[in-house]
């Protein structure tokens, strides 16, 4: 139970305590709300009593009468309006005219109701008043949230995109200085490091085209019959390079027929990231399976490696934008920090699934589902 | 006991690169230095290493992982000054100085500088905590 504040604002005694019985024991639901409102009365029988209660105590909801011995409720409407405060204000009364109509609705307030009102037609209003106030409540909180994890992300951004930057200016800056020799050949590991953050760089620049593709959806996907085994195929091939200079073999099983209707380049990116992972994650002479199952319900990639694995602390958080996870053994490889959140949200576009099983030191398995 | 009279400085970051840039620079400036390439590796270390002074990063595996440290090196040597350094700068609003009276109460290092500073800049403002 959660309880809204609701002011009554009105001269009729009457009125105010008939507004204090119907509402007293009432209360709204929502079928998406955690919980039902329920309605703290409180009375004012003048307009300016009223801004006394406002300034001293948060209201939810007004209940507001137009014609008040001293200032108007149009007044007190306009003053709620000035000083922004978050109240959502049903004028009561028994001559509307349409000018007051206007005005008021121009001041913000949510709808009139005619004066004299029976009990069923108060809390009807107040049930509509309520629901309003909580979803205009909701979005004002999801759009801070939103713009909390932007901000986040571009500190963390603005933080991966310099950190190279200032790698490649420090050793510049070592060359230029002469600081540890007088010959080309003094400096080049500090040009083979500078090259190689480059190369990072560029990784998470191509990362984030694919991230920012996938958020604003505005990339035209291109929806077709494909077999995934190819995929997988072409995919393995262009990692054998790299996978052989660590001694590493991938294997490829695949089922008959793995067929799906998806973007070719949605799933390269997918089963990329992870045959990428499996082989920078390894150990010299390690494995990396890659296996692709077919069921009337679904098509399941598993890639699993026999890798320095991770702690289940460190599973729970890899799929959020540029987690890496940070240790003498990961240290060394090189990373955006992105691809699996990307690999996430691509498959999250198949409705899919994706989840991780490892151990440290043994290796990690990555599962991916498509229904069918 | 320390086998010679050179001060050691204490430097943190997960960035290899930045440690050996570091590094080089403050052997040059002749310091001995010990390096740890993240929060959790430094805390291990920090009962051994006894420095003069610590440089450390700010986002390592945290984002206060730099803050997190100094609040440690703090509480086991009170007087070694502490620098924080990072490339989080004000473009992001995410700007952490001393000047804050709320801040200064938790984040216990005693300068904070932006990371890529000239190799002078950095020995004054290392002579200015060390007294040399």
């Amino acid at each position: 139970m959660s309880e809204l504040k609701l002011l009554v604002v009105d001269d009729e005694p009457g009125i105010r305590s008939g507004a204090e019985r119907v509402l007293k024991n009432y209360s709204v639901g929502y079928p998406f709300m955690d919980e039902d409102f329920t309605f703290k009365i409180l009375q004012a029988s003048t307009g300016e009593e009223a801004i006394k209660i406002i300034e001293s105590t948060k209201v939810d909801i007004m209940l507001l009468d137009n014609k008040l011995p001293g200032i108007d409720g149009i007044e007190v409407l306009e003053y709620i309006n000035s000083k922004e405060y978050d109240i959502a204000v049903m004028m009561i009364t028994a001559y509307a005219s349409l000018d007051l109509a206007i005005r008021a609705t121009n001041y913000g307030a949510y709808n009139f109701v005619p004066k004299p009102f029976k009990p069923d037609e108060l809390k009807t209003s107040v049930e509509n008043i309520t629901k309003n106030l909580y979803l205009k409540r909701m979005t004002r909180k999801m759009k801070e949230e939103g713009e909390k994890d932007r901000f986040q992300f571009l500190s963390i951004l603005s933080h991966e995109l310099k950190s190279p930057i200032n790698a490649i200016e420090g050793y510049l800056r070592m060359m230029k200085d002469k600081q540890v020799g007088d010959t080309i050949d003094d400096y080049m590991e500090m040009i083979e490091r500078s090259m190689e953050r480059i190369k990072g760089m560029r990784t998470l620049i191509s990362d984030l085209l694919d991230l920012t593709r996938i958020e604003s959806g505005r990339k035209k996907r291109d929806l077709r019959k494909l077999d995934i085994s190819e995929i997988a195929k072409s995919v393995i091939d262009s990692f054998e390079p790299v996978a052989a200079q660590k001694d590493v073999k991938i294997s490829l099983d695949a089922d008959e027929d793995m067929y799906m209707t998806a973007d070719k380049n949605e799933l390269e990116i997918i089963i990329n990231n992870l045959v990428s992972n499996a082989v920078k994650y390894n150990k010299e002479s390690g494995r990396v399976f890659v296996n692709l199952e077919k069921n009337e319900k679904e098509i399941t990639i598993t890639v699993r490696d026999t890798g320095i694995g991770m702690s289940s602390d460190e599973a729970e958080l890899l799929f959020q934008d540029f987690v890496r996870i940070k240790n003498i053994k990961t240290q060394s490889v090189p990373g955006s920090g992105l691809g699996l959140s990307i690999a996430k949200k691509m498959t999250d576009l198949y409705e899919g699934t994706i989840e991780v099983e490892s151990k440290p030191d043994e290796g990690s398995t990555f599962t991916v589902k498509f229904p069918l | 006991m320390k086998t010679n009279d050179k001060k050691t400085i204490f430097l943190v970051d997960d960035d290899v690169d930045y440690i050996f840039q570091m590094k080089t620079m403050l052997e040059k400036m002749g310091f001995e230095v010990v390096t740890a390439s993240g929060q959790k590796e430094a805390e291990e270390m920090l009962d051994k290493v006894d420095p003069d002074l610590a440089i450390l990063d700010l986002m390592m595996e945290n984002k206060d992982s730099g803050f997190i440290l100094s609040h440690r090196i703090k509480r086991l040597y009170p007087d070694v000054p502490i620098i924080v350094a990072t490339a989080v700068t004000a473009e992001t609003g995410m700007m952490f100085s001393l000047e804050n009276e709320s801040d200064k109460k938790w984040i216990k290092a005693d300068v904070y500088l932006e990371k890529g500073l000239r190799p002078d800049q950095l020995q004054r403002e290392i002579n200015k905590l060390l007294k040399l």
